[in-house]
């Protein structure tokens, strides 16, 4: 009798642990949690979570470009038994022998966002073209100027910071290669010499920098009629310097990459040209679906026909559409729109 | 006790030696004379009266220098008045984080708690639709209360300040962030409902130089506290407690109370230069001045205020920080790559505690 009610009672708890072992662990990186962007990433990711059973952890690098907390982070994810990482990495490079680690533990490696450097090094990557971001952007402008104003043009370059992380570099490279300039070294941006550019000047994606770095460019050269901005809060803050000097009379465009709401928002008021929606919350839930599949089936995510990576798209948003540049409209944008 | 008294003996045999050598050519290792000091040592006795002379020398040096390097660019009324514009919230951090080294103190989270400042004043205005300038007060407010804080920090817990300010840095701006979600209250919906916040960033301009209000405010700000720290026994008493703490406490001194007030009176310029920073960004953006704690912290070391406390004048901060904004906006313009800028805020910064170091040594 007690041998049996014994049994039975390891039964009932062996039951219990299972049970509460089957909710899925997984664990999404990303670079910062200040930028707004991944705010609405992790956002995305905690709502698919939640309605797919999925336990998930967050991290976030203190800047972009945080390589050390993010070890840390995918190093406490592999102890804790998760099944899946989600990240976005700041070092593209240097993450990845540690990713590698994560996959001989069985975890799924997803990539957000920034493909790894190797792409491949990654299970999957659900990613934002920035490259065709940046280009977008560029050739919206030179469409808009018109073979002369492009032979003409004076341009400012508003970048993220000095480091250089991927993002700011493929936006900004994009953005030229969109508008016609030689990029030269395609890795770094601010070893082009072309004449047309006026300056690099670095905003940390802020509105002051923004504001700081557009009234550096114009003292270099108060004609400048073409702005790239590496995300709309520069861009908000390039405006406010260029109202300053009474040239927010549409003399100036400016061009930017994110397409959160407030930032399509701001295309819709006049203060930016055009600006490359991107789009954080899929790449989280088809990130957080893709481990879901891993956890019940080990089967992996498909990748976009001709491409390394599922690519979640770019679109650009303007109401100033320039013939030969795909764009939505604003309100196909505001639809679409994160934040 | 007997070791002294060895001590003294050995001072007294070597006596007649000292004697002997007055006839010598040899007297300056003893010598109070001024007469035969070097130029570079009257150099140093001047800079040790007049301490705040040096970042007046090396703002004036550089912007003539600048000038011949950048040229009519750098060196207009537009671009040198432009610069006091971009230095304003730095400046006003910095009169604050002057007050703070000043009592050996230092204080990490100054730009945490202004933008933490502006929010309330940003989204009670804004968001929730209360009149603007109750809701400036609050801003003000909070930005005495986040000071008091730390000043209560310092005091009770006896951490150092910079312990605790490194903790309440990352509280501030965690609220920060939690508040807002990381998005920022936006200029155009500020203009429409609330106007006044965007108050000290209007300009007015006199014969070629821009100045913005808040520029004027800061000035005012600087001319403030220089009044309360050279003119009020308060003053006085924020370098003694910087000086020698134990000193203070035994000359009658409550230097707990003191200390609060000091970290209060702190948070009040901060609240201002919350407001004073809407004007300059135009949105309220809880991700901007994520290097001001630093920032102002240059500026004070800059402008020659020791960190070790009790030496240092307000104005100086003021001159710290225009050095800073006249090297960054001179590099730019003479084409240098954006981190040469952050190489030389490095070097100057070094160079300047060096400077503060060797008049420190006059006595010697």
């Amino acid at each position: 009798m007690n041998k049996f009610r014994l049994f039975i009672a390891s039964l009932i708890s062996v039951s219990f642990f299972s049970v509460a072992a089957v909710a899925t662990e997984a664990c999404l990186i990303t670079k910062t949690d200040i930028n707004p962007f991944f705010v609405k990433m992790k956002e995305g990711a905690e709502a698919r979570a939640n309605e797919l059973g999925i336990k998930l952890s967050f991290f976030a690098g203190k800047v972009d470009g945080d390589h050390e907390t993010q070890v840390r982070a995918v190093e406490t994810c592999i102890a804790s038994g998760a099944k899946g990482i989600l990240i976005a990495a700041s070092d593209t490079k240097a993450i990845v022998p540690v990713l590698k680690n994560a996959q001989d533990n069985g975890l799924l490696v997803i990539a957000l966002d920034t493909p790894l450097e190797p792409i491949t090094a990654a299970d999957s990557t659900f990613a934002t073209d920035n490259f065709k971001a940046g280009e977008l952007g560029g050739a919206w402008v030179a469409a808009k100027l018109g073979p002369d104003g492009v032979a003409n043009a004076k341009i400012a370059m508003l970048d993220l910071n000095e480091s250089q992380p991927s993002v700011g570099v493929l936006r900004d490279q994009g953005f030229l290669t969109g508008f016609g300039i030689d990029v030269k070294d395609v890795s770094r941006w601010g070893d082009e010499d072309d004449p047309r550019i006026i300056c690099n000047e670095v905003t940390n994606g802020n509105e002051e920098g923004g504001r700081t770095a557009m009234e550096r460019c114009l003292q270099k050269d108060r004609d400048i009629n073409v702005v790239y901005t590496i995300n709309e809060p520069a861009a908000v803050g390039a405006y406010e310097a260029l109202k300053a000097m009474g040239k927010d009379d549409g003399s100036v465009l400016i061009a930017s990459v994110d397409g959160g709401c407030p930032g399509v928002t701001d295309v819709k008021r006049g203060i930016i040209g055009a600006t490359s929606q991107q789009y954080p919350l899929l790449m989280a839930s088809l990130g957080v679906e893709a481990i879901k599949a891993w956890a019940e089936d080990g089967s992996k995510p498909e990748n976009t026909p001709g491409l390394e990576f599922f690519n979640t798209g770019v679109n650009l948003v303007t109401d100033d559409a320039a013939s030969g540049v795909e764009s939505i409209s604003v309100q196909e944008g505001m639809d679409r729109c994160w934040g | 006790m007997n070791e002294i008294s060895e001590d003294i003996k050995k001072d007294l045999k070597d006596q007649p030696k000292f004697q002997d050598d007055i006839g010598s050519k040899n007297q300056d290792h003893h010598s109070f004379e001024l007469g035969e000091q070097s130029f570079l040592k009257k150099i140093q006795h001047f800079l040790h009266g007049n301490p705040t002379i040096v970042p007046v020398i090396i703002l004036i040096l550089s912007v003539i220098g600048f000038g011949f390097l950048a040229g009519g660019k750098f060196f207009s009324a537009f671009n040198l008045s432009l610069i006091v514009q971009q230095v304003t919230i730095v400046g006003i951090l910095a009169a604050a984080q002057t007050l703070i080294i000043l009592t050996a103190g230092i204080d990490l989270s100054v730009a945490a708690m202004m933008v933490l400042a502006s929010v309330f004043m940003g989204k009670l205005s804004v968001e929730m639709g209360m009149p603007t300038l109750p809701a400036i007060i609050v801003g003000m407010v909070a930005g005495v209360l986040t000071g008091a804080f730390n000043g209560l920090l310092v005091t009770r817990l006896r951490l150092p300040p910079f312990i605790v300010t490194l903790g309440t840095w990352n509280i501030f701006f965690a609220l920060v962030i939690f508040f807002t979600g990381s998005q920022s209250i936006r200029s155009s919906d500020i203009e429409i409902q609330a106007p006044l916040l965007h108050f000290w960033g209007e300009r007015i301009n006199l014969g070629g130089f821009v100045f913005t209000y808040g520029a004027f405010l800061m000035i005012g700000i600087f001319v403030f506290l220089w009044f309360l720290l050279n003119k009020t026994a308060w003053g006085r008493h924020v370098y003694a407690i910087g000086d020698d703490k134990e000193a203070a406490e035994l000359s009658g001194i409550r230097t707990d109370r003191m200390l609060v007030s000091i970290y209060a009176v702190a948070g009040l310029v901060i609240g201002i230069g919350a407001w004073v920073s809407i004007g300059r960004v135009g949105s309220v953006s809880p991700t901007s001045f994520y290097e001001g704690n630093l920032d102002s912290i240059t500026a004070v070391v800059i402008g020659g205020t020791s960190l070790f406390g009790g030496r240092g004048t307000i104005i100086g901060s003021l001159f710290g920080a225009l050095i800073v904004g006249v090297f960054s906006s001179g590099l730019s313009i003479a084409g240098l790559d954006v981190l040469w800028q952050r190489f030389a805020l490095g070097c100057l910064i070094i160079i300047a505690v060096g400077i503060d170091q060797w008049i420190r040594k006059v006595s010697n």
